[in-house]
């Protein structure tokens, strides 16, 4: 039994850790906030030159052709830490989708520069306020030019790159879209959390290459959300753990009635369920990580568990972080409403707790037994 | 990350495989559990059927595995009593009945007891062949234990002990038990407090089954209410120093939580199961969207449970300690137990509540007997305090009982 990461992996998470630290912390997301800047592209370069970005890439693109693990640990001190870099958009689902579906020539073309930071990759797959399913999908391609609107896209203001979920008669497609093409207008639009940007993009006949051969496209982002899902749940529970650190810290520093507050019940019992939260929702992280790392075909189950346990515990743990603040929580002030913010679009953006838990049940139904002791 | 065995682990296991495919049956999945096996067995059988079986694995050296040889054991290792639990779990054997003596009387016996009674004693306690039952919660010290009333009055080389023990699992089919109680009432409430062990045929001990929520009293490992009145015990059974009886009580309430673990009974396989097959006006109930969102909610908490034990397994099998993790197991458990029972009988509409005390139906027991499981062992209050306070350092609540002699802290009725 061996349901734990590797000295290495481990390694790789203090420095990681310690590197966000060094950097400012959470200052970094504050002064994208303050600034309304998309991101900062100083971090991102610094990133780019740790090596971050080219974890997966094989040896032979100039990558480190590491795995997924590598991966699971860095997403979670990107939750704790709130970076404001679009690693998650470029490299959980960009760059997945093209070490996966893509053929050798666009692997060739890209994935080097994906390594360098010459090229930065998002995922366009929402449309509007409906659900995406493969009936809602209203960007059409014709030939090769792509026509149709893509809303709550990530990191445009980075990305080179995109990889599109469009419609070519009744099948679905991922077509790689170069974003500095004149045909695609790009729409910064507001979200909850001003430390993450996103964009509407509107393809007016833009060129696109469509990246996989035969396979039924929907399936293909299907299995690429599930994999994200696990790396987004570890950036959650970074995000749940360091909520809770914040609150026990106040509770232990602030004094209420001649009393610590962290002394009454109230508050402890509150704690106690958030950290329960947590650690139900870093296990399953595990089990996540173990499906996506072993390419197990429970990575279905295993992803959706992990996915929606993690949103729970992130949402519990920043919301009641406020909650034990009082009202220094509720200020600007205070770091509290960062981590509630990002916990609201980490719960949303790549589908919500709603639709997660409707994948998690469908896998279940499909599992021949469920072990569970 | 694996969930492979070591080679090392992979030959125990195996060993422990080939025995009990020898001497038991494998478990027939295909039945539902119950939690309450009462009903099945009249209270000699089943003692009969678990003294057999814990004879059995004696003999084999399978009955406590981690204990040193002298006293039955084989020195294994912590991963290996898992492995061995793991295995056993999967065949159809007795339910343990000595669980509270191998499990928190065994290891005081082993801290605090002379080489002598260690040898008289930890044996047939391991072999099954004499029960050992806990006294120490009364009716008016539950959660706060340190607050019992019982008493101690030395008299020559005996004490004398007079009181009341609430809530004793198994005292009537016990021979013998550990007992704490007060032995200077003038002490502050955590000082005064001295342990013993003593016989439970002993003249002037009184058992008396507790009926519980599910109609049922003395049956199985049921509760009592057991009195003392002029009870001898020689000072030989002092287990620690008078007036260390909280220290010696500690060790064993930090075995009890290691002991209780999770809460068994119907889990979310059933609850998948009956979803399926109920009708809901022509379809599956689990077409039902109310019915899939708490599917989801307790997938992620059994999953959860399951994959934390796995943790902590994997930090005992590269012979680390394990972090705080399953801390969280029995507040979740039974939780999750409680919920699952309401939705089983739920699940049944107006039919839900119709009982068959012949066979009963595993959701209605599960959720009879869950608000027992909430509490023993440490409430969801207490634990949630215990996470609070020894996991994330939060400070104790202010308490009206400190540096305060016992006699003179406020107390109820």
């Amino acid at each position: 039994m061996n349901l734990d990461f590797s000295d290495d992996q481990k390694f790789l998470q203090a420095e990681a850790r310690k590197f966000f630290d060094k950097e400012g912390g959470l200052l970094l997301a504050r002064k994208v906030m303050d600034n309304d800047a998309e991101g900062d592209q100083e971090l991102w370069k610094k990133i780019v030159d740790l090596g971050w970005t080219g974890i997966r890439i094989p040896e032979e693109h100039g990558g480190l052709g590491l795995g997924h693990l590598e991966l699971c640990v860095i997403a979670e001190e990107i939750g704790r830490s709130l970076a404001p870099i679009p690693f998650s958009s470029s490299v959980y689902l960009f760059t997945e989708a093209v070490i996966n579906f893509a053929n050798d020539d666009i692997k060739a073309e890209i994935l080097p520069k994906l390594v360098t930071g010459e090229c930065v990759g998002t995922f366009a797959i929402a449309e509007d306020t409906k659900k995406i399913t493969p009936n809602n999908i209203t960007c059409v391609v014709d030939g090769d030019k792509i026509s149709g609107s893509k809303i709550a896209v990530p990191d445009v203001g980075f990305a080179t790159h995109a990889i599109v979920l469009v419609k070519k008669e009744k099948n679905l497609e991922l077509r790689l879209v170069d974003l500095a093409d004149s045909n695609v207008e790009k729409k910064l639009q507001k979200n909850i959390d001003k430390s993450r940007s996103f964009y509407q993009l509107n393809f007016n006949g833009c060129d696109s290459q469509k990246i996989h051969s035969d396979e039924d496209a929907w399936d293909l982002s299907e299995h690429l959300l599930d994999q994200a899902a696990v790396m987004f749940a570890f950036e959650q529970v970074g995000g749940a753990e360091q909520s809770l650190d914040m609150a026990k810290n106040y509770a232990l520093e602030r004094y209420a009635f001649g009393r610590q507050i962290g002394s009454y019940q109230a508050i402890k019992h509150k704690l106690a369920d958030m950290y329960i939260s947590l650690t139900l929702a870093r296990s399953n992280c595990y089990y996540g990580a173990w499906a996506l790392s072993s390419d197990s075909p429970e990575l279905k189950l295993a992803a959706a568990t992990s996915r929606v346990s993690a949103t729970k515990a992130f949402q519990l743990c920043a919301k009641e972080n406020i909650q034990t603040h009082g009202g220094n929580g509720f200020t600007w002030e205070y770091d509290c409403h960062l981590f509630y913010k990002r916990s609201k679009v980490l719960s949303v953006n790549i589908g919500s707790e709603l639709s997660w838990k409707e994948k998690l049940v469908s896998a279940m139904e499909k599992m021949n037994t469920l072990e569970n002791k | 990350m694996d969930f492979n065995d070591t080679p090392k682990q992979a030959e125990f296991r195996a060993k422990c495989r080939d025995w009990l495919d020898a001497n038991a049956n494998i478990k027939d999945d295909s039945k539902p559990k119950s939690i309450s096996s009462a009903a099945e067995n009249d209270l000699e059988t089943i003692i009969k059927r678990a003294k057999d079986w814990q004879k059995k694995k004696y003999e084999a050296g399978w009955a406590m595995l981690h204990w040193p040889e002298e006293y039955g054991g084989i020195n294994a290792s912590p991963i290996e009593r898992i492995i061995w639990t793991q295995e056993q779990a999967k065949f159809d054997v007795p339910g343990s009945i000595f669980e509270i003596g191998l499990g928190m009387c065994g290891p005081v016996l082993m801290e605090y007891a002379t080489e002598e009674q260690k040898k008289r004693y930890l044996p047939p306690m391991a072999e099954g062949k004499e029960i050992w039952c806990q006294l120490f919660s009364e009716p008016s010290a539950g959660s706060d234990v340190a607050g019992l009333r019982s008493k101690a009055e030395k008299d020559g080389d005996d004490w004398i002990i007079n009181g009341q023990k609430v809530w004793t699992s198994g005292a009537h089919y016990s021979d013998y038990g550990i007992l704490v109680v007060r032995h200077d009432a003038s002490l502050q409430k955590h000082k005064g407090l001295t342990f013993f062990f003593v016989d439970m045929k002993s003249p002037g001990i009184t058992v008396k089954p507790i009926k519980q929520i599910t109609g049922t009293a003395g049956s199985g490992a049921g509760f009592n209410e057991v009195y003392f009145d002029n009870v001898r015990i020689p000072d030989s059974q002092r287990l620690g120093e008078i007036g260390d009886g909280w220290k010696v009580a500690i060790t064993t309430l930090m075995n009890e939580r290691l002991a209780v673990g999770d809460a068994r009974g119907t889990d979310i396989e059933e609850a998948l199961n009956l979803a399926k097959e109920k009708d809901d006006d022509g379809d599956a109930l689990i077409k039902n969207q109310a019915v899939r969102d708490r599917l989801a909610d307790w997938f992620c908490q059994a999953s959860g449970l399951k994959y934390t034990k796995f943790r902590t397994m994997s930090a005992l099998s590269k012979g680390e300690a394990p972090g705080p993790e399953a801390s969280i197991t029995k507040v979740v458990s039974a939780g999750k137990l409680q919920e699952i029972g309401n939705f089983g009988i739920d699940a049944g509409d107006m039919a839900g509540m119709l009982l068959d005390e012949d066979n009963w139906d595993p959701f209605q027991s599960a959720w009879l007997g869950a608000p027992g499981l909430r509490i023993a062992g440490g409430t969801d209050e207490i634990l949630k305090n215990i996470i609070a306070e020894r996991v994330l350092g939060l400070p104790q609540d202010p308490r009206a009982d400190k540096g305060v002699p016992f006699n003179e802290i406020p107390q109820g009725k």
